[in-house]
């Protein structure tokens, strides 16, 4: 997916005015808030299992390089391949050539963010192999020709008539003609219509929320079962994955689908947790030929030993979007990738860099919320004003902020210069808020008084006054 | 360090919730399973099943036909003359499938189906009614315990699904929707023997 | 039982824009058996260069501070957010600098936030004040990085203050220092959120232990023409009357 986090500002302006956006976004903060906070108080050793997925996803990171070992032998073991892929392009190579070893046609597809990374349904259209969306979500935008806007829910931010007017619109061809308007009936012609396109797919492309050193296995997790009937029906199974999903035992996995669904949507374990291990056995009347799973490093390796690991820890949960208050005034678009929220503001940097994603860390009040919900406890706010620290000494903000938090600093290490200048800005302010007490339109600080008036200060500093009445 | 700990592959913490006796693990499976809008009933033993499945059929008035997994196919079918059946995979031309299960998890409420020659992947996702036959010493507390099944039985199948309730989507304004891919309807019967 | 010597932080923001703060923060802290000292010498704790990605600069401010703030009992500050950057991020902050590492995580150690020091060092119990119903508003840093919550809500019931929490009362404000700023369209509409979560609370006065957020929060109250007044905690439990933040003759 090609960035356009350099507009977020815009972006954001533009969502901002969005009414069905706001709307869908209210639904979204509501809806998600209230399920995970019941499903902690449901489970009095969630955060004993914080601490320990936690712990696994640090010891994984640790020796990252010998689990990959360890999974690629027990893939082939069971029947499968390993592909490694450092970059993006060699990633989207490998499923084209994949693809084409078995004259694919067309591809279904479950949801995979490394797909929407590697940018790979245009590639493969371009090469005349048509991906076929299967998760309602990925399909309504497929149709709307809009990247996902949260990572859980890519649709969250269409409306149903938005949705029915869609369906109207692209299912034409396949003989509708009346536009629906209830859920159930959008659910069931989706349904319908997505049916011989499973059957007919040639290969299916999934993702892997987990990936098992010990036999070789990836894990998928939906709600709908789109990602089974993708890995099931047709001849090929692709795995799409980064290097960081590896999780050593079966145990370990474990552990962690129960932090992942509890966190994402705030189910104990979403409606199919499903562990695939290399291709159909000999006797097995159904199931796909081969298996492949093609491991995506793109940035990963170089995070390993940066300030930034931690965010390897991530599974992907959600839970950090659902939470922040950026996020629900905004929508996941604004922040112009594949990643949004808070480990989009991360991630994001470290993959397409901080002079294009600038603004993503920088667009944060920092007021923990996400930390606090994240199942890996990611300190994501620090990682943030890494980030920053990276850009001021890259110098990739402006020259006038760069100047006012150098002149900042420079005063506030020379206590009687400090005084002085807080002595002039008080009184100008306080003359400025004459008679109401609060100033509705300051020159200099337009971004202040765009959208809430500045109360004026008394007049006189607290050290001056102190130091009159004689305490000092 | 690494091979140490796949070799040991020690259970982390296990909730306490599944830690109870054999009935309360039924009870706790089938409360669970029920509230993520699967229907569930109770047979004494697996001859029961073919009359439960005639039952099922006709309180949904749907057609007397199912496909079955081939290890149901040696169940006393034909005490239920009227109920067509065939055994095998599918490719979604079948309303009802009729399977058994690997195990069943009372801490979520969870079945795990697994794939193979006895039990076709296919039938678990492809038809729009599937009925799952468990019986009870198939109750096991955690997913753990699963682990512990699977691998005294060898090496892992093609797939290993844990299934919690009908197909579902809220990916239109975040409300509940059965039925979006697999199975719209999911029906579970508890066999005691 | 000497009194303990107590440095008062006013912060810069109270420093410019309310010293009233600063005096009720004189006034609770004598009234809990303190001697208090305001060193002459602050400015800022630092936390807008930090936050701002300024890192070297962060740091020279950050010492300045701890030589300012040596050698007292315990240095008191109005505000979970300048508390919260001397607790929680000076000794990261310094953690590699051989003269000041030390000195960082033992003033990290003497440092509060003025609701939790009253409560948990003083146990003090504020006057009675007239009844009046509030909406208390907790600033991020100093519910999480300092676990701020029970302590100002403490102090002002038993000063017979009725207190109101707001629907999504854990949500931030959208002040979040220069953010406030560089992305006024999107911290305008987080504030909005919260003064329309506010409002509907129905209480007449909004109360919280930061001025950052009651600055940001009183303006965005006046833009939208409500009549719902912000304070600071400590002007409330001192019993310093005199016009509401924002309003005239502050």
């Amino acid at each position: 997916m090609i960035p356009t986090s350099r507009q977020f500002k815009e972006n954001a302006g533009r969502a901002l005015k969005d009414t069905e956006l706001q709307k869908a976004l209210f639904r979204v903060d509501k809806n998600f808030t209230e399920r995970r906070a019941r499903a902690v108080k449901n489970l009095p050793e969630f955060e004993s299992l914080r601490d320990q997925g936690v712990a696994i996803k640090n010891h994984v990171l640790d020796h990252l390089d010998h689990y990959l070992e360890v999974f690629a032998e027990n893939v082939e073991r069971a029947g499968g391949q390993v592909h490694w892929c450092s970059t993006a392009e060699d990633a989207r190579r490998m499923v084209l050539d994949l693809c084409r070893s078995v004259n694919a046609r067309s591809v279904t597809k479950g949801k995979t963010m490394i797909g929407e990374e590697i940018s790979l349904n245009p590639y493969l259209a371009a090469q005349g192999i048509e991906p076929v969306e299967t998760d309602l979500g990925e399909y309504i935008i497929q149709l709307a020709d809009e990247p996902p806007s949260h990572i859980i829910g890519p649709a969250i931010h269409k409306t149903k008539e938005q949705v029915s007017d869609l369906f109207l619109e692209h299912h034409r061809r396949y003989g509708k003609t009346k536009r629906l308007t209830e859920g159930e009936e959008l659910v069931g012609e989706a349904r319908e219509i997505l049916r011989p396109r499973y059957l007919a797919a040639d290969v299916g492309i999934t993702g892997a929320n987990f990936l098992i050193a010990e036999t070789g296995s990836s894990v998928i997790v939906t709600n709908e079962g789109n990602g089974d009937l993708t890995q099931t029906l047709p001849k090929m199974h692709i795995v799409l994955a980064s290097l960081e999903k590896i999780v050593p035992t079966l145990e370990d996995a474990a552990t962690l689908i129960r932090l992942l669904a509890r966190s994402a949507t705030g189910q104990q374990m979403s409606v199919y947790t499903t562990v695939s291990t290399g291709p159909r056995r000999p006797g097995d009347p159904d199931g796909p030929g081969q298996y492949h799973v093609v491991l995506l490093d793109n940035g990963r390796s170089k995070l390993l030993g940066s300030a930034f690991r931690d965010i390897l820890r991530c599974i992907r949960c959600g839970a950090c979007f659902n939470h922040c208050p950026v996020y629900a005034s905004v929508g996941g678009h604004a922040y112009g990738w594949v990643y949004s929220g808070p480990m989009g503001s991360v991630l994001t940097p470290a993959i397409v860099g901080i002079a294009e994603a600038h603004h993503l860390p920088n667009a944060s009040t920092f007021c923990g919320r996400c930390q606090d919900v994240c199942p890996m406890r990611i300190p994501l706010p620090s990682m943030m004003r890494h980030w920053r620290e990276e850009a001021f000494a890259q110098d990739a903000c402006t020259w006038r902020e760069r100047m006012a938090i150098r002149g900042w600093a420079w005063l506030a290490r020379r206590p009687r210069s400090y005084r002085q200048v807080a002595r002039l800005v008080a009184s100008y302010l306080a003359w400025r808020g004459r008679p109401t007490g609060r100033i509705a339109d300051l020159a200099f600080a337009r971004g202040w008084t765009a959208t809430r008036d500045l109360p004026a200060p008394a007049g006189r500093t607290f050290l001056d006054l102190w130091r009159e009445r004689g305490r000092t | 360090m690494v091979s140490e700990h796949i070799r040991r592959h020690a259970r982390n913490l296990v909730p306490d919730r599944g830690n109870v006796d054999a009935d309360t693990k039924v009870a706790l499976f089938s409360r669970q399973i029920q509230e993520t809008h699967a229907t569930l009933e109770y047979v004494a033993t697996t001859d029961d099943v073919p009359g439960a499945i005639t039952r099922y059929l006709s309180g949904k008035n749907l057609p007397a036909k199912v496909v079955l997994a081939p290890a149901l196919a040696k169940l006393p079918w034909n005490e239920q003359p009227l109920l067509e059946t065939k055994v095998g995979a599918t490719r979604g031309e079948d309303a009802v499938a009729v399977t058994g299960a690997f195990a069943a998890i009372a801490e979520t409420g969870t079945l795990l189906l697994t794939s193979g020659a006895e039990s076709p992947q296919t039938l678990h996702l492809l038809p729009e009614h599937h009925v799952v036959v468990v019986r009870r010493d198939q109750v096991v507390g955690s997913m753990e315990d699963c682990w512990d099944r699977l691998r005294a039985q060898g090496p892992l199948p093609r797939t290993a699904m844990f299934v919690s309730g009908p197909s579902s989507t809220a990916d239109i304004e975040l409300t509940h929707y059965l039925g979006a891919h697999g199975p719209r309807r999911l029906h579970v019967i508890v066999v005691d023997r | 039982m000497s009194a303990p010597r107590v440095a008062l932080f006013v912060t810069c923001l109270v420093d410019l824009f309310r010293p009233a703060v600063g005096f009720a923060s004189v006034r609770l802290l004598e009234a809990a058996g303190c001697s208090v000292e305001v060193p002459i010498g602050q400015t800022c704790c630092g936390q807008p260069g930090y936050n701002a990605g300024a890192r070297e600069d962060a740091r020279g401010v950050a010492r300045a501070t701890i030589d300012v703030l040596h050698g007292f009992d315990y240095v008191v500050i109005p505000s979970g957010s300048c508390a919260g950057m001397i607790r929680a991020h000076y000794p990261s902050l310094l953690a590699d600098d051989p003269r000041y590492a030390a000195k960082a995580q033992e003033l990290a150690l003497r440092t509060w936030e003025l609701t939790s020091f009253l409560i948990e060092v003083r146990g003090f119990v504020a006057p009675p004040g007239p009844a009046r119903t509030v909406a208390y508003h907790d600033s991020c840093s100093g519910l999480r990085e300092l676990g701020v919550r029970e302590q100002p809500r403490r102090l002002l019931k038993a000063a017979g203050t009725a207190i109101r929490e707001p629907e999504n009362r854990d949500a931030c404000c959208g002040f979040g220092g220069a953010f406030s700023v560089k992305y006024d369209e999107i911290s305008g509409e987080i504030a909005r959120k919260k003064c329309s979560a506010l409002a509907a609370t129905e209480a007449p006065l909004v109360v919280g232990g930061d001025l950052g957020c009651l600055l940001h929060l009183a303006g965005r109250f006046q833009r939208e023409g409500r009549k719902i007044s912000c304070r600071h905690v400590a002007e409330v439990l001192a019993g310093i009357d005199g016009p509401a933040i924002g309003e005239a003759g502050s």
